[in-house]
């Protein structure tokens, strides 16, 4: 009986972590629907809107250091501090702008060729990102708090503790997580089955030319799809930067989202959310129940095999569109 | 619909040259002109520059590395070379692709509503045409909810020629409407066109391999070989013409040709070059 009380925590928490996971692996799936993409530069990405959302909340002046050592000046903050709120909006504004730049000095120039270039530039994307986001503001580890909740929720502890004679440990900003992250994920959803332009970004996922023929245009999507992915982004860096501090790892978490993906379906929104479920889960069950049996630190590679079980059986993932063949 | 006495020219084409990645010279100096409210054919064989004319007037080609390096294509007055597709869409004129081009997982509703993307005449307008390309493609109307992937070839031709009508096009640039479908089907397709054009006055330019059911719907023909037209007239003159009933519709004067007498053909195409 302890047992099952004790794996139904584990449960728990392996679902909230899961919203985390899915929450990356969905800018990766946007932006992979929309032009065929695989955007390698989606972790950088989230620590990017971390290290920037940061940045504003606590008016660091940009490329302060590299002013300060070009200079000898002594630069580093303006003197004011902006609310969570507006800082975010701003943050956000820039992820806009950086899709645009991202649009019009990358993607435009390699429309139509292969895949695997596309892919090689969202690589150097990466790289040049990263070196951004440090010179801008600074390689320090920062802390991140835009005022959600945290610690563990006394509220379920005590329930629980009424209920089972044992309280679950449930972190309040997991729940907080998950809950923004479906809302997210509904809004998503909506807006690209029942809107005009999502449709069009479905068009255009289909077929680029057959988009282009019928008016619509391709940079306009694409500055939208790579906004859209930028702002899920901040919404992952805000999350993973609360929890564990923002920091150059923070863009490692993309890594955790390929299995996720493959589990899912590059191509399925609700993939990514069930396959970020399932990896959370099942990681932390595992660890849980098979875990002790094998000496433990499963969690590092569980979900890659569960992600190489599926390439191998069902590799277009759970929810992965059909491969429409006509013959 | 199309009336000869004052046929006023709507789209005018003007020794255009397209050439591919810099170096594929595809197009040496085209020239045609489509009159308002008509059907005209562009014919000839495979890789005669037919497709690569639609997409120079569409503006397709700059996604393929094409660009129009000589001569002008004027719409309306306007010139109108390097206006990108969604400018043209707006202006009224629309390219239906080679091969259909649908959207594969959206639905056929979907498809079709897509077309109206550059429209901003209200969702009630839009909801009224989608009735019209319905009543012009019954077909589709049973068959809205189902994926587009998933439907035929002839059923995939009327989603891409209604979703090309739901812009409201004033001219349609249809690009071998006739590709992989059966006889029966393709003779409908073009029932179709005929009825879209005195039904709703749209001009096709119609690019078509099917030499012999492109003549019968549309009044005017150009003839492209290389590159070059080659020969251009109204369409019953082509019908009529010793060469063309010779090379494109496979007869002669002593009527349908054995296959054995096709090496003569090198010999005396001459006429053409």
């Amino acid at each position: 009986m302890d047992q099952l009380i004790y794996a139904t925590e584990v449960l728990l928490n392996g679902l909230m972590t899961g919203v985390m996971y899915a929450l990356v692996a969905l800018g990766f799936v946007l932006i992979f629907k929309a032009s065929g993409v695989f955007n390698y530069a989606q972790g950088v990405l989230a620590l990017f809107a971390a290290l920037t959302l940061v940045g504003i909340q606590q008016g660091q002046i940009p490329f302060a250091h590299m002013i300060n050592a070009m200079f000898g000046t002594h630069l580093e903050t303006f003197g004011w501090t902006v609310p969570s709120l507006v800082a975010i909006l701003l943050t956000a504004m820039v992820m806009v702008v950086l899709a645009f730049l991202i649009e019009k000095l990358v993607l435009q120039h390699l429309v139509g060729q292969e895949p695997i270039i596309l892919f090689m530039a969202t690589i150097g994307l990466a790289y040049f990102l990263e070196g951004l986001g440090d010179v801008m503001w600074g390689a320090d580890i920062k802390t991140l708090d835009v005022g959600l909740p945290q610690g563990i929720s006394e509220t379920i502890e005590g329930v629980t503790a009424d209920w089972f004679g044992y309280g679950f440990f449930i972190d309040r900003l997991d729940l907080w997580a998950t809950a923004i992250a479906a809302a997210l994920v509904a809004a998503l959803v909506a807006f690209a089955q029942y809107t005009k332009q999502g449709r069009a970004m479905r068009a255009v996922a289909d077929d680029h030319q057959a988009a282009l023929s019928v008016g619509i245009s391709l940079r306009f999507i694409w500055v939208m799809v790579w906004s859209i992915a930028g702002f899920v982004a901040l919404v992952a860096g805000i999350m993973w930067g609360t929890k564990s501090g923002v920091q150059f790892s923070l863009s490692l978490i993309a890594l955790k989202a390929l299995p996720v993906l493959m589990l899912g379906g590059f191509t399925s929104i609700p993939g990514a959310i069930v396959g970020g479920l399932i990896i959370g889960v099942g990681e932390k069950l595992f660890e849980f129940l098979i875990g002790p049996m094998i000496g433990g630190a499963t969690e590092n590679w569980f979900a890659y095999v569960l992600a190489l079980i599926f390439l191998v059986f069902r590799p277009q993932g759970l929810f992965g569109e059909r491969i429409i063949e006509r013959v | 619909m199309l009336d000869d006495a004052n046929s006023e020219k709507l789209l005018e084409v003007n020794n255009i040259e397209v050439i591919y990645n810099h170096v594929i010279l595809v197009l040496k100096g085209v020239s045609l002109s489509v009159p308002k409210g008509g059907i005209t054919a562009l014919l000839g064989g495979n890789g005669a520059g037919k497709t690569t004319t639609l997409k120079a007037i569409s503006n397709l080609l700059a996604s393929e590395r094409g660009e129009v390096t000589k001569g002008s294509i004027i719409y309306r007055g306007e010139r109108v070379a390097g206006q990108n597709p969604a400018a043209l869409v707006k202006r009224g004129v629309i390219q239906v692709m080679e091969g259909r081009h649908c959207f594969e997982h959206l639905t056929v509703e979907e498809n079709l509503l897509t077309g109206a993307y550059t429209r901003s005449d209200g969702a009630a307008a839009v909801k009224r045409d989608l009735e019209m390309v319905y009543d012009y493609f019954p077909r589709l109307r049973e068959r809205r909810k189902s994926q587009a992937g998933y439907t035929s070839g002839g059923e995939q031709q009327m989603v891409a020629m209604g979703r090309a009508l739901m812009s409201r096009p004033e001219t349609i640039l249809l690009d071998e409407p006739s590709m992989g479908l059966a006889p029966q089907l393709v003779e409908q397709i073009f029932q179709i066109v005929k009825a879209v054009n005195e039904g709703e006055g749209v001009t096709f330019l119609l690019a078509e391999q099917n030499t012999n059911v492109a003549l019968r719907y549309a009044h005017y023909g150009y003839i492209l070989e290389n590159g070059r037209v080659v020969m251009d007239g109204p369409a019953a003159q082509l019908r009529e013409n010793p060469d063309v009933k010779e090379f494109y519709l496979g007869m002669s004067d002593e009527g349908r040709k054995s296959f054995r007498d096709v090496r003569s053909y090198r010999r005396r195409k001459r006429w053409l070059a």
